[in-house]
């Protein structure tokens, strides 16, 4: 039964591992994704374990906010390129010391 | 009438505020009449239970005002103790505090800060009625704080002369040390009797402290009171800051020779008689005190040319006769003689100032001389006082000066022998002053001359009101061989619990040989100086090298502020520096710096850390969890 918690330990350090080595701003939001949902998939697992349905409602429930979410980062990403022409996060260094 | 009591420091209180908060909208010639009225206004109710007082009928009374500060077993009110002792001094000090007041209308009013000069004036008076109205130490100490600082600001009232303020500071620092000395001993006796009010202190005091078991406490708690009173009283070894205390306008000087601050260590021993009987070895250290200073500073005075600076050491030689009569265990001669000082005393600086008036503000007994005849009604005065100084009879200074000599003849011949040894310095200097100021010819300037005139009306009627109750105060307490039953005034004090000196062991003619002894004395010491400085015309010499060696000691006062200026100014100066330039400088502000700069260069080194790379927060933040995870799940 661990299958699943294995499962879902190697989505989200794959998507760990996305933000910290991609380059492209798109693929880091993809790789967030990713982690996210490894999180939603355990639960629902743990819902199924402890026969207990409230679990997966909350899953939906994060889904729909995550999507409405993606959307405003989405549309930052946008501006971004507008501005800068790239989507490539070493461009985007300004704030420091 | 009892109701009324509270006014009695209200209106000098009021004055102040409304002269000092008013200050640029009144009328300089406005402000001295409101001063002088709220004076007079606490002089006439003081007036008229002091004719309670004499009538008999004053039974001592604490007259509560509010409570002033309650705190677990600690209760303090603002009341006030009546009796013939309070009455007495409430008298002298309204009543030759008005008089001050009036003389300095005329004499101030052509100060640019004749406004602040009376509200000072009228907050002095306010503080000395405070001290001598408390029906408690705290209350008393409130007031000889408030002495202090009005004498600050009035010594240094010209404060654009960094000597006058100098001397300010001399005097409030003089004070503040023996102020220490009252506050510690004050807070010992809240220690032994758990209460700071007189009604509760004096009636049980032997019973509660058994003065052959803890003569240390007693001992401590009236040296360290008679310690402030040698602050305030000016006495060795602090009293430097009497004569300088000059600096101040001479109407000041008056106020606080005569009438109020120097008489309060006085007042305050008077006050705790029943302690002080109760602790002869302090007693015997006060006599001494007074002793030394009686004659030390009637040697100063000896050879000072300033007018104000040999009435200052006077001063500062009287308070030392007072000391020795209280050291004596005669607290009624120790008040009595306070009583005919302040007339004389205020007397004769009123009339230095009318001197200095007429001479254009010179001060210097060398350039005067021949100013009888311009100045007959200060000459008369002045003489009067300085015959009452000296002890001539039937004047006030002869009754209270005899009081003390017989004390002192009593408790033993040689103390008689000291006393008459001060009384005959006083009346040498006395005299010298006298004959170089109003005998012989001017030896002013032309200018000087042809200014010199009387000072007016507002000037002289205080002398001459000053010099009746010279003349008279002194027969309040008649010697007993002149007439029987002539001691009125220690039955006066004795209903404010004085003690009643021990009936005199003297024959009567023991005594009227001391007197006439005394007497005699004196009179040829008066002859002799008038053979120096009239007949022979001999003058103090203009510059010091033309002093003979003792002259120049007691010229240059024994030299007392250099020594206290070697001894302790000056280490603490060095001390201070060394303080300032060291211990502040290399090791305090190194220390600050050192973490100012550690600080610096930290955050100089982790900012680095910020690179605006978004990679390196994600690899921290996913560090930072994997050790947090780590602490959590595996340790």
């Amino acid at each position: 039964m661990s299958d699943y918690i294995v499962l879902c330990c190697i989505l989200f350090s794959l998507g760990a591992f996305g933000v910290l080595y991609r380059r492209n701003i798109l693929v880091i939001f993809m790789s967030i994704e990713l982690m996210l949902n490894a999180v939603n998939l355990l639960l629902v697992y743990f819902s199924v374990l402890h026969n207990d349905p409230s679990g997966q409602v909350f899953v939906f429930f994060i889904m729909a906010v995550a999507a409405a979410e993606i959307t405003i980062g989405l549309a930052i990403l946008v501006m971004i390129y507008r501005h800068l022409g790239s989507i490539n996060i070493d461009n985007l260094k300004k704030l420091k010391w | 009438m009892m109701e009324y009591v509270w006014l009695i420091p209200a209106l000098p209180l009021l004055g102040f505020l409304l002269l000092s908060l008013f200050n640029k909208h009144l009328p300089k010639s406005v402000s001295g009449y409101i001063a002088s009225g709220m004076i007079l206004g606490s002089f006439l109710i003081v007036l008229s239970l002091l004719m309670q007082a004499i009538s008999g009928n004053l039974k001592p009374t604490v007259v509560p005002l509010f409570d002033w500060i309650t705190a677990g077993n600690l209760k303090l009110s603002l009341s006030f103790q009546l009796d013939n002792l309070s009455v007495w001094f409430m008298s002298i000090i309204t009543g030759v505090g008005f008089l001050i007041h009036v003389y300095s209308i005329s004499y101030m009013h052509d100060d640019e800060g004749v406004t602040r000069y009376f509200s000072y004036l009228n907050l002095f008076i306010f503080s000395m009625l405070l001290l001598v109205m408390g029906s408690n130490y705290v209350v008393m100490f409130t007031g000889w704080e408030g002495v202090g600082l009005c004498s600050y600001l009035l010594i240094g009232f010209w404060f654009k002369n960094q000597n006058y303020n100098d001397a300010a500071k001399k005097a409030f620092i003089m004070n503040r040390i023996g102020d220490l000395g009252f506050l510690l001993g004050m807070l010992l006796i809240y220690n032994q009797f758990k209460s700071f009010e007189f009604s509760v202190i004096f009636p049980q005091a032997s019973e509660i402290i058994n003065p052959n078991n803890d003569s240390g406490i007693l001992f401590a708690i009236t040296m360290l009171l008679f310690i402030g009173a040698m602050g305030k009283s000016a006495q060795i070894p602090l009293y430097t800051w009497l004569p300088d205390a000059m600096a101040g306008p001479t109407p000041v000087s008056a106020l606080i020779h005569a009438a109020t601050m120097v008489t309060a260590g006085i007042y305050m021993i008077a006050r705790s008689n029943v302690l002080y009987s109760m602790a002869p070895c302090t007693l015997d250290i006060i006599y001494w005190v007074g002793t030394s200073t009686a004659i030390l500073a009637a040697l100063i005075g000896l050879t000072q040319t300033d007018i104000k600076k040999v009435l200052a050491y006077s001063t500062v030689s009287q308070l030392g006769f007072m000391f020795m009569a209280i050291g004596l265990g005669g607290y009624s001669a120790g008040v009595f003689h306070v009583t005919t000082h302040a007339f004389f005393k205020a007397l004769l600086f009123l009339g230095a100032g009318s001197v200095i008036h007429a001479m254009g503000g010179e001060q210097d007994i060398r350039k005067m001389g021949g100013l009888m005849k311009k100045l007959p009604i200060t000459f008369i005065t002045f003489l009067i006082a300085t015959l009452a100084i000296a002890g001539i009879p039937p004047l006030s200074g002869f009754f209270s000066k005899d009081a003390i000599l017989a004390l002192a003849f009593e408790a033993n011949p040689m103390k008689w022998g000291l006393g008459v040894f001060a009384a005959l310095l006083t009346t040498f200097y006395m005299f010298r002053m006298l004959y170089l100021t109003f005998f012989g010819e001017f030896r002013g300037t032309e200018h000087q001359k042809h200014h010199l005139h009387e000072s007016p009306a507002l000037m002289t009627v205080p002398l001459m009101v000053l010099a009746f109750f010279t003349v008279v105060s002194g027969f309040i307490e008649i010697p007993h061989v002149f007439v029987h039953g002539g001691d009125w005034f220690s039955h006066y004090l004795a209903g404010a619990n004085i003690a009643l000196p021990e009936a005199s062991h003297l024959s009567g003619s023991t005594e009227i040989v001391l007197m006439l002894v005394a007497l005699g004395l004196v009179i040829s010491v008066i002859a002799a100086t008038y053979i120096i400085y009239v007949s022979k015309k001999t003058m103090p010499a203009s510059n010091e090298a033309d002093l003979s060696g003792l002259e120049r000691l007691s010229y240059n006062k024994f030299y007392v502020d250099e020594i206290y200026d070697m001894l302790i100014v000056k280490p603490i100066g060095a001390l201070s520096s060394f303080a300032s330039s060291i211990i502040e400088k290399q090791i305090i502000d190194r220390f600050v710096n050192l973490s100012g700069r550690t600080i610096e260069v930290s955050g100089k080194t982790i900012r680095l850390i910020q690179s605006g790379d978004v990679n390196t927060y994600a690899i921290f933040m996913v560090l930072g969890i994997v050790v947090i995870l780590f602490i959590n799940l595996v340790l």
